[in-house]
């Protein structure tokens, strides 16, 4: 079976609709699935939940989702630098799911890997423990959290080859590598696709089985804060 | 006088030792790093995804794959490594990390701290910080011991949401160095030229002799 597509939406052919829901890769601008959020603007979808660490910046990034109102609920860590997700969350337009950074990449990675909850400590105490059931194990206490499945992931990576094995570059990991495992489909945007054999196999990220397809695109890969030291 | 921001972050450095895995949080804690003492070693995590955090890179070498957890440019170290979220936080939770030195907006006297969010104002998001208290074996706030209102941050309980409950154990403000003990805080140290008296007049908090 080809999974190498030509474009952003001949690879989301078939796979959007109306309060759907997407787990999204990235960190920031971060290794974003820039193209593929293009192409989710340009199809339209509506009322979409979206799992995902931030929502872009007011112009790039999932932020052109909140633009154009086609987001209806985030499950996000951190809203910062958004000025309109902060907006349509205090004004009540959107919903959103405040999930602490290490709980929501834990839900995906198990959602992925068929574990429904696990508990954690991390919340204890705060907002995000209430309505959770609580357990002690070894005199602390833990709360549940549960695993998340989406109708389809959306992510970004390095290389890829034909059959689908994904390497990333640096810290553009992140949440891609969970993203992927927890989407009942998963669609990859990468930098180069290369043939099957030119990856060495002790060194895949992520092993083509995630991932269902594939496409190569030129990516602006946009920088959030440009810091830099005196040579 | 109070420590300066540099200041604050020099004191902070002084509770590193060699050999530590450290997560630096946004804003003063980031410049901790630029104190870490000759010869030792100390490695940064950056929960984003990345062991080793090196300078940040010189004019020309930004890449736009190597952020820190502030979204910042930064480069790596011979001995760097890369992981997904997932795994990051499993090394938070998972108690790996000797030493979280982070922000706060407040801290109280049982060691509670409040730093992502002031209701109807303010939402930031936690990000990694709840993860980051609840796992990791030490938490140093570091901040201004009063907003800009003069009104004291360390404070009998939090009035903001918290991040984490009895978490925190030692404190270093621009006024000086406060630890978590039973009852209260205890005074470890004074900011150069702040007396004893002044440090108590900014703090709500009970301070234990």
């Amino acid at each position: 079976m080809k999974k190498v597509f030509d474009s952003a939406s001949a690879a989301l052919d078939g796979l959007l609709h109306d309060g759907m829901t997407i787990a999204a890769g990235g960190f920031g601008l971060c290794g974003i699935p820039e193209l593929l959020i293009a192409a989710i603007k340009e199809a339209g979808t509506r009322d979409i939940t979206i799992a995902s660490n931030n929502c872009g910046v007011d112009d790039f990034g999932l932020g052109v989702l909140l633009a154009t109102r086609q987001i209806k609920k985030m499950q996000s860590s951190y809203v910062g630098e958004n000025a309109e997700f902060m907006r349509q969350y205090l004004s009540g337009e959107l919903e959103l799911e405040f999930n602490p950074q290490g709980t929501l990449a834990e839900r995906m990675r198990a959602g992925g890997a068929g574990i429904p909850g696990f508990y954690t400590k991390t919340g204890v105490g705060t907002v995000i423990a209430e309505g959770k059931e609580h357990k002690d194990f070894g005199g602390e206490t833990y709360i549940l959290e549960t695993g998340i499945v989406v109708d389809l992931a959306i992510v970004k990576a390095w290389r890829a080859d034909t059959s689908g094995n994904l390497v990333f570059r640096k810290t553009a990991r992140n949440f891609n590598v969970p993203a992927a495992t927890c989407g009942r489909v998963c669609v990859a945007e990468v930098e180069e696709i290369v043939p099957v054999g030119s990856l060495d196999p002790d060194c895949i990220h992520l092993p083509g089985i995630y991932v269902h397809r594939i496409i190569q695109g030129t990516h602006e890969k946009r920088i959030e804060q440009r810091t830099v030291r005196s040579a | 006088m109070p420590w300066d921001r540099n200041q604050l972050a020099a004191r902070a450095a002084k509770e590193l030792q060699d050999g530590m895995y450290v997560n630096l949080g946004i804003g003063i804690p980031t410049l901790v790093a630029n104190y870490i003492p000759e010869g030792m070693t100390v490695t940064l995590q950056s929960e984003n995804g990345m062991l080793g955090i090196g300078p940040f890179p010189i004019a020309g070498e930004e890449d736009a794959d190597l952020i820190n957890a502030g979204k910042q440019t930064i480069s790596e170290l011979p001995h760097s490594a890369y992981f997904d979220s997932a795994q990051s936080f499993a090394m938070i939770r998972g108690g790996k990390i000797a030493m979280a030195i982070l922000g706060a907006m407040e801290v109280s006297e049982a060691g509670d701290l409040a730093n992502w969010m002031i209701p109807g104002k303010l939402v930031k998001g936690m990000g990694g910080a709840m993860d980051l208290v609840a796992g990791v074996r030490r938490v140093v706030v570091v901040m201004d011991h009063t907003n800009k209102h003069g009104e004291s941050k360390v404070l009998h309980e939090c009035t903001l949401p918290l991040t984490g409950k009895a978490c925190v154990h030692r404190i270093i403000t621009n006024l000086g160095v406060l630890d978590v003990v039973p009852g209260g805080l205890k005074i470890v140290e004074l900011a150069d030229d702040v007396s004893e008296a002044e440090l108590r007049k900014a703090t709500e908090a009970t301070i234990v002799a």
